[in-house]
Parts: structure tokens; C-alpha cells; sequence
């Protein structure tokens, strides 16, 4: 039996009269894969925000590796292990992509250690040619890019994605399904998607968010067939 | 890395040594002596506003405690060591306490400039009140609007009699700025600089890389507020006396616009910014022809207006695209910013 790194239990999130996230129980194994779809405005990354600390829950519970972690900050959340993209880009803009890369490592490692780890994470993402450029300068998909390599610089256990594949070219994808397959020897990862076909070639279990409930949670053929699926998300996009 | 900073090192000691003997056959080294503490100060808030992104509007009321703080305990102690070094820590220690509340309360911005724009006039309003000989620290009654003269001035470490001043401080201030020019450089070289660059530029991705932005703000906003007491020190050195003025709203707005006017985000800006306004202004109150805080506020739209960037960051691009036009190797980068003044 796999540890649960994982776990959330009656986790609610109202804004106001809105409960964005309405009693979520979520369970993820170690190393396991899992892509959260649902509708725009369904509540995954209010559901994530909660989970980063980014949010606090109005109701329910958050446990990592089983320690509660419900309110922590998300620096304390980060500094457990756990890798964090949010759906807006989220970088340092006026700095080159190699201090980018080299502050997330420098969080975990000492400064020759976190150089070294920058330049490889800077090269198995072919972010070569760039790394001294300013994020500022670089395209959308670049940046996502970039992102994903400040994830992956940090050796985490844990990775949260909230819409990595967004505005990427299709070699982009293709490179950031290799990266995430890599991660997930070591990780558990979560990744919120649109983009069905890329749902299609990486997910095994998926969790269909609706009106900020979880739906259903199944394999993804059959999440895919199943009719009040199609009818709520995937009869507009599929 | 190592190769460019002991060049940085080098260069800054030629400099500033050609500088330290040339100024004083052009300028009064009274004259010089100010310009070079409000030097220090204006690198006090270029150091966590340019590069830490804290706009504090305050800056003043730490140079005003550093100068009290001198003040009061050298009037206590009678020799100046002692002294010089609480003005820092204590002044320091203030702005710890101070940060922290506003830092770990998450505070806004804006809310940040209220905080230490009221903090200032606090101060201010405080110690002008305290005229009464009831206000006594130890031996040193504050003197309320009168401020506090007749206190023991620079010495030579342990020698009461042997007292700094003339020449002699304007040396030993300005190579106070050299030395604090110098450790600030190595601060933003190390990896505590180099984190609190990138918590200017996004506090939520550093707090998701799992860095605690308000404990690093904290202890930055902490080391600006030490220089700023440094400098208020030496200044209370110089002008033999304090006064609440030092923690005057137009000292603070003044800071802020040296930086804008040297350029933000460079170490030598707001150095240059102060040393060259406060040039102007004492130039100007040595006519009556046009009111200078008219032409401070000129200066100050001028700038904001054709040189955004500040005059430092400036000349460093002015340079660049001259020596660019012969090692045409790279591509224009128009959108880099300066960082290294
Ligand atoms: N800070 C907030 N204040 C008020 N309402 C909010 C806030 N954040 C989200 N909401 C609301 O909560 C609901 C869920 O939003 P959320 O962003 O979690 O959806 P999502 O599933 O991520 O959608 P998308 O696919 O568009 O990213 C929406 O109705 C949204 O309007
Ligand atoms: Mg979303």
C-alpha cells in the first residue's frame, strides 16, 4: 500500500455566497499522476490554492504525508518538498532565466550545488540559448517553460500544476510531458488541464471538478465515456 | 563571478580614493562632510527600495533616531565609540521590531508608506514636545524644539580629548561611505541579495519556492535602517547639535527623490542623486532669487519626466551603446534594467 502524500477532507472555500470549493475529499498516492479537470469556474484552483496555502479553507482539512498543514503559509508548504505552479505565470521578470532557475534551487541546496542544478535543469529543458535572457523578453511559451524548470530544479516530492500545457507550442508539450514523466519517478504530481488530448496522453486517473465538487473520480477511458461527463465539460470542447 | 567582483572591488577603491582627494580643492570639506552623509543615507533607501522593492517613506525618522540615539549617549558616556555603535544597533533593532509588525501583518504597499510615513510623524511630534526638564535620559535632557547641543563629538577610540572633526571627519566619513559602499556590494552579490532581488521582483513565486519573504524584508528593511542610522550619527557629528528636524516629512520626501533623481536599483544612484541635490539646494540657499523647493520639485519632474530611470542607470546606458557600437557582438537588449550601478 503506496503513502498518501496527500489528502484533503471536507475541503470548502466560499468567497461571499460563492463556495468555490464544497466539501473536497482528495486522496493521492505517492508517485501517482493525477489530472483535475472541470469546466471554467469548476473550483480546481481554488481547490489547489487551498492545498498551497495560497488560500485558507473556510472549512476542512489539509494533510501532506499525513502532518495537517491546513493554514500554513505557502513558503512553510514549499519548504516541505512541494513544487507549486499557478494557472498566471508566475516569475521574475526582470531577471535571466538561470537566476530564476538558480533561486528556486538555492532554497534546497548551497550555492555551487544550486548552480550545477540550474545548468541541468537549464539544459534537459533546451532552455540553453535563452539562460541569460530576462524572462521579461521571452514568449509565453518560454515562460511556462521556464516555470516548469523552477519546479523542477527543487527536487520536490510533490508537484502541483495548474494548467502547464496553457499557450505552449506542440514541441513545448511534447518536451513538458518527457519532463513530467521524469518527475513523477521521484513525485507526486497534480496537474489541472484544459487540453484534453494532452489529458488524454499522460493521465491514468482523473478527477472531474464541478461547481466546486468532485464529480467523479475514475480511470480516464472512462471518465472520458461517461455520459454526465460529457454532458457538464466535455460536450462543448471534446 | 569572483573575477568581476574583485574588479568591482578595485575600481571602487580608485575611484572613490581619486575622488576623497580631488573634492576637497573643489568643495569645503564642510560642505563635502554632508554631502557625503547624505550620500549614506540616500544608499540606505536605495538599498531596500531599488533592490528590495520596500518604499519606505521613514527613511528619515532612522537617520533622526541614529542622531539622537548619538546624541544622548554620548552625552552619558563622554566618549564617542560606544555611541556610534548604538546609533546603528539600536536603530537597527528599532526598524527589526518595526518591519516585523508591518512585514508578518502582511501589509499592502500603501499601507507599508502610512505606516512609516505616521512612525516619522510620531517622532517628530514627540520630541518636539519634550522641551520641559522633565524629559531626561540619564544626563541628557531632549530639549524638545531646541534639540540637544553640546554633546561629545567624534573621538579618537578611547581618547575623549582627541577629537575628529574639520578635515579629519570628512575623511573619516567618507571612508565610512567607501566601506559601507563596499559591504552593501557584497550583500547584493551574496545569495541573501540575490533572494531579496527576486523577492522585489515577485514576493508570491518566492514564497512558493518556499522562501519566508517577510522574516528576509524584515531583516533587509532592518539593514537599511542601520545605515540610515550610521549616517544620522555622523550627522549629528557634524552639526554639533540635533534637532526634531531631522525627523521633518520633507527630510524623508527628500530621500525618496535622490533616489528617483540618481536612479533606483543602482548602489551608486542614490549616492549621486543625494550628494548632487544637496549640492543644488545648498547652492541655491545662497541666493533668494527663486525659491529652491521650486527648483527641487523641477528637477525632481524633469526627471521623472525624460530620465525614468534616473541619471546613474543613464550614463551606464550611454556608455554601453558607445562601447557597443565598437564589440558589436551582442543584441540590443533594450529592456534590461540596470542592476548594477
Ligand atoms: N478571490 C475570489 N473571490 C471571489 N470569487 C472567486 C475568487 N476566486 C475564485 N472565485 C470564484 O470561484 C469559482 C471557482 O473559480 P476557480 O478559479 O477555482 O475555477 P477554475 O476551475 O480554476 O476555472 P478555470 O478553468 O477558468 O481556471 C468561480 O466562480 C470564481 O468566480
Ligand atoms: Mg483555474
Amino acid at each position: 500500500m503506496a503513502e498518501t502524500v496527500l489528502e484533503t477532507a471536507g475541503l470548502t472555500m466560499r468567497f461571499g455566497g460563492v463556495t468555490a470549493s464544497d466539501n473536497v475529499d482528495f486522496k493521492l498516492q505517492s508517485r501517482e499522476l493525477r489530472c483535475l479537470i472541470g469546466p471554467n469556474g469548476a473550483g480546481k484552483s481554488t481547490f489547489f490554492k487551498c492545498v498551497t496555502g495560497l488560500l485558507t479553507p473556510s472549512e476542512g482539512h489539509v494533510f501532506m504525508r499525513g502532518q495537517e498543514v491546513t493554514g500554513w503559509h505557502p513558503h512553510q508548504i514549499a519548504s516541505l518538498g512541494v513544487g507549486i505552479k499557478t494557472q498566471t505565470p508566475n516569475v521574475m521578470d526582470a531577471l535571466s532565466v538561470h537566476e530564476n532557475i538558480w533561486l528556486a534551487a538555492r532554497r534546497f541546496f548551497d550555492v555551487a550545488e544550486a548552480r550545477a542544478r540550474a545548468d541541468d535543469v537549464i539544459e534537459r529543458l533546451a532552455l540553453g540559448p535563452i539562460a541569460r535572457t530576462d524572462l521579461g523578453q521571452l514568449a509565453h511559451g518560454e515562460r511556462q517553460r521556464v516555470e516548469l524548470g523552477l519546479v523542477a530544479v527543487a527536487d520536490p516530492w510533490l508537484v502541483l500544476l495548474d494548467e502547464p500545457a496553457a499557450g505552449m507550442s506542440a514541441t513545448d508539450v511534447d518536451r513538458m510531458t518527457t519532463i513530467i514523466h521524469e518527475m513523477t519517478r521521484s513525485a507526486a504530481v497534480v496537474i489541472v488541464e484544459h487540453d484534453m488530448q494532452f489529458i488524454r496522453s499522460i493521465a491514468e486517473t482523473v478527477t472531474v471538478f464541478h461547481q466546486g465538487a468532485v464529480l467523479m473520480e475514475d480511470h480516464v477511458d472512462r471518465v472520458m465515456a461517461d455520459e454526465t461527463v460529457r454532458r457538464v465539460y466535455l460536450g462543448k470542447n471534446a | 563571478m569572483t573575477r568581476s567582483a574583485t574588479r568591482d572591488v578595485i575600481m571602487t577603491l580608485v575611484v572613490s580614493a581619486i575622488l576623497i582627494a580631488v573634492m576637497p580643492m573643489l568643495v569645503g570639506t564642510y560642505t563635502l562632510t554632508v554631502l557625503v552623509i547624505y550620500g549614506m543615507l540616500g544608499l540606505s533607501l536605495g538599498l531596500i527600495w531599488g533592490f528590495g522593492g520596500i518604499l519606505c517613506f521613514g527613511q528619515a525618522a532612522f537617520f533622526g533616531l541614529g542622531a539622537y540615539i548619538y546624541a544622548i549617549s554620548a552625552i552619558n558616556i563622554g566618549e564617542s565609540t560606544l555611541p556610534m555603535i548604538l546609533a546603528v544597533a539600536l536603530t537597527a533593532g528599532f526598524a527589526l521590531l518595526l518591519g516585523a509588525m508591518m512585514f508578518y501583518g502582511r501589509l499592502t504597499d500603501v499601507y507599508l508608506g502610512v505606516i512609516t510615513l505616521v512612525v516619522t510623524l510620531i517622532l517628530f511630534k514627540f520630541i518636539n514636545t519634550t522641551a520641559g526638564p522633565q524629559y531626561k535620559i540619564g544626563d541628557a535632557r531632549l530639549g524638545g524644539f531646541n534639540g540637544i547641543p553640546g554633546f561629545q563629538t567624534l573621538n579618537v577610540p578611547g581618547d575623549p580629548g582627541a577629537y575628529i572633526w574639520g578635515d579629519a571627519l570628512f575623511y573619516v566619513c567618507a571612508v565610512a561611505l567607501v566601506i559601507v559602499f563596499l559591504l552593501v556590494t557584497w550583500l547584493l552579490r551574496s545569495s541573501f541579495g540575490r533572494i531579496a532581488v527576486g523577492i522585489r521582483e515577485n514576493e508570491t513565486r518566492m514564497a512558493l519556492m518556499g522562501y519566508d519573504v517577510a522574516a528576509r524584508k524584515t531583516v533587509l528593511f532592518a539593514i537599511g535602517a542601520g545605515i540610515a542610522g550610521l549616517a544620522g550619527a555622523f550627522f549629528a557629528n557634524w552639526a554639533e547639535i540635533v534637532t526634531p528636524t531631522l525627523f521633518s516629512l520633507g527630510q524623508s520626501a527628500e530621500i525618496i527623490i535622490w533616489c528617483i533623481v540618481g536612479g533606483l536599483g543602482t548602489r551608486l544612484g542614490p549616492i549621486v542623486g543625494a550628494a548632487g541635490l544637496a549640492y543644488l539646494k545648498f547652492m541655491l540657499g545662497q541666493q533668494s532669487m527663486i525659491d529652491n523647493t521650486l527648483i527641487m520639485g523641477l528637477v525632481l519632474v524633469i526627471f521623472v519626466l525624460f530620465l525614468p530611470r534616473g541619471l546613474v542607470p543613464a550614463i551606464g546606458s550611454l556608455w554601453q551603446a558607445s562601447v557597443g557600437r565598437t564589440a558589436r557582438r551582442r543584441p540590443a537588449r533594450r529592456m534590461r534594467r540596470a542592476r548594477h550601478g
